[in-house]
């Protein structure tokens, strides 16, 4: 298998419009968590045109909600949640600034339409491995939505973080890719 | 009569909650093994190493597999000759589940309400499903279930005409409609007769099988060959990626049913089948 590439984030559009479906890519910098109580929040400031908590254009959001750190600990595990009930907010996310998604599951049409007008990309990092991710996380810190507990938005500091992109910018779609080479029905 | 008291139940249910979450069992940890050996696809292979590695960090270091530690579904089989001093069953077990879950780190992802949605704080209360049984035992199975194999999975009340190949088919397209969702390499219950929400119930309860274990009812064995074969045909694989590697294992619960009904449930359980039990 190739090699990957290594990106920091915030990402640019030129960064986005390199990378392909099938990608490896190791992100460092900083990566944003929400999921689906923090999305609806963000969606609504974002439908009244009110400003966000934290500023996440060129940013990258990554769909968690970790278990809490155990003692001496940065952060407990933290593997990805299913993008897709994301969906219904994310197309005007992107349209605000947002350059990457890391999560697990297919996007809607509406997503990646929203990602190719926009130029934004989509990670996958492995469902499940909550444990082995959580070690290239080297700082978290809750930074909007405390009150959410486990749903909060963190602010986390990533080293060499894993991801394979699902979809790029020119609508291929890995896991459509996967299945079809590997179907026997 | 035997008398247990609430305490101790809580005192082991908190114990099942961790152990369950940072625990793999061995019977699933062999079949990611033989799994890794027979996947055909390089990305499937990596993702398997990756969920082996993951397993291992785990367990050695004491903490949850994955992030999603999941709601408690608790099964009690309660020997008919037992007494509980001391306190409710079912308030021993939430009493349980929340020293579990806040004494092991795991993350407390239960919602008061499903409409209102906030968050009770303390992971309670528990999914509770008691049984009687003969006897003075009593048997606490915690099961820790996650959203994302649970959101895949789905019941359909077919006609009885659709006979086995209705099954069959409800079975291979809410695999394929989940996709990489629930975190394949995933194990399939079904649960097929009884009621609507007994066929649920058989589904969630057919989860709880050792994996290489089989109905002991030839034709149900039968059947949940076949229906591996069939989910491994869709080529889903490891993470959804692509691959052969799609289940590993399909489980089939039966219960008889209305002349005019033929109920069928799927659950999906990721890989990660998190389960721990205990006999009081």
């Amino acid at each position: 298998m190739t090699e990957a590439i290594t990106l920091q984030t915030p990402l640019s559009d030129g960064d986005v419009e390199k990378l392909h479906a099938g990608n490896r890519v190791l992100l460092n910098g900083v990566l944003y968590t929400a999921r689906d109580a923090a999305h609806k929040r963000l969606h609504e400031l974002l439908q009244a045109g009110k400003p966000l908590p934290v500023d996440l254009r060129g940013q990258v959001i990554y769909y968690t909600g970790p278990t809490p750190a155990k003692p001496g600990r940065v952060i407990g595990s933290a593997g990805p949640t299913t993008s897709g009930r994301m969906d219904v907010y994310t197309p005007a996310l992107i349209a605000y600034g947002l350059k990457g998604m890391i999560g697990k599951g297919p996007r809607s049409q509406d997503v990646l339409d929203a990602m190719k007008h926009y130029k934004a990309v989509y990670f996958g990092a492995t469902g499940g491995a909550g444990a082995l991710l959580a070690r290239r996380i080297k700082k978290a810190e809750i930074v909007a939505y405390e009150d959410l507990g486990p749903e909060a938005i963190y602010r986390l500091e990533v080293e060499d973080f894993p991801v394979i992109v699902i979809n790029d910018v020119r609508g291929r779609d890995l896991y459509a890719e996967g299945v079809r080479a590997y179907a026997k029905t | 009569m035997r008398e247990i008291k609430a305490s101790d139940i809580t005192a082991v249910v908190a114990e099942l909650c961790m152990r369950a979450n940072y625990e793999l069992g061995d019977d699933v940890h062999d079949a990611l093994e033989d799994a890794l050996a027979r996947e055909e696809s390089p990305l499937g292979k990596d993702v398997l190493s990756q969920l082996l590695e993951n397993a291992e960090i785990a367990r050695s270091e004491q903490v949850p597999m994955c992030q999603d530690t999941g709601v408690a579904v608790v099964f009690a089989e309660l020997g008919q000759d037992v007494h509980i001093t001391g306190g409710s069953l079912s308030e021993a077990i939430n009493t349980g589940v929340a020293k579990g879950y806040s004494e092991g780190y795991l993350r407390k992802s239960v919602v008061g309400h499903p409409l209102e949605r906030k968050n009770t704080g303390d992971n309670t209360p528990a999914v509770i499903y008691t049984e009687t049984v003969p006897g003075d035992r009593l048997k606490i199975t915690v099961a820790a279930k996650g959203a994302g194999g649970e959101n895949m999975s789905g019941i359909s009340m077919l006609k009885p005409s659709d006979g086995a190949e209705g099954v069959k088919r409800f079975v291979v397209e809410t695999v394929k409609a989940a996709g990489a969702n629930p975190c394949p390499p995933i194990i399939v219950g079904v649960g097929i007769g009884g009621a609507m929400e007994k066929a649920a119930l058989l589904a969630k309860k057919a989860l709880l099988r050792r994996i290489g274990e089989h109905n002991a009812n030839p034709a149900d064995a039968e059947l949940e060959r076949e229906l591996l074969r069939l989910v491994n045909d869709t080529g889903i694989g490891p993470a959804g990626l692509g691959g052969r590697m799609t289940a590993l294992a399909v489980n089939v619960e039966t219960y008889p049913c209305h002349i005019g009904s033929l109920p069928v449930a799927v659950n999906i359980q990721c890989h990660a089948a998190r389960y721990k039990e205990v006999m009081l």
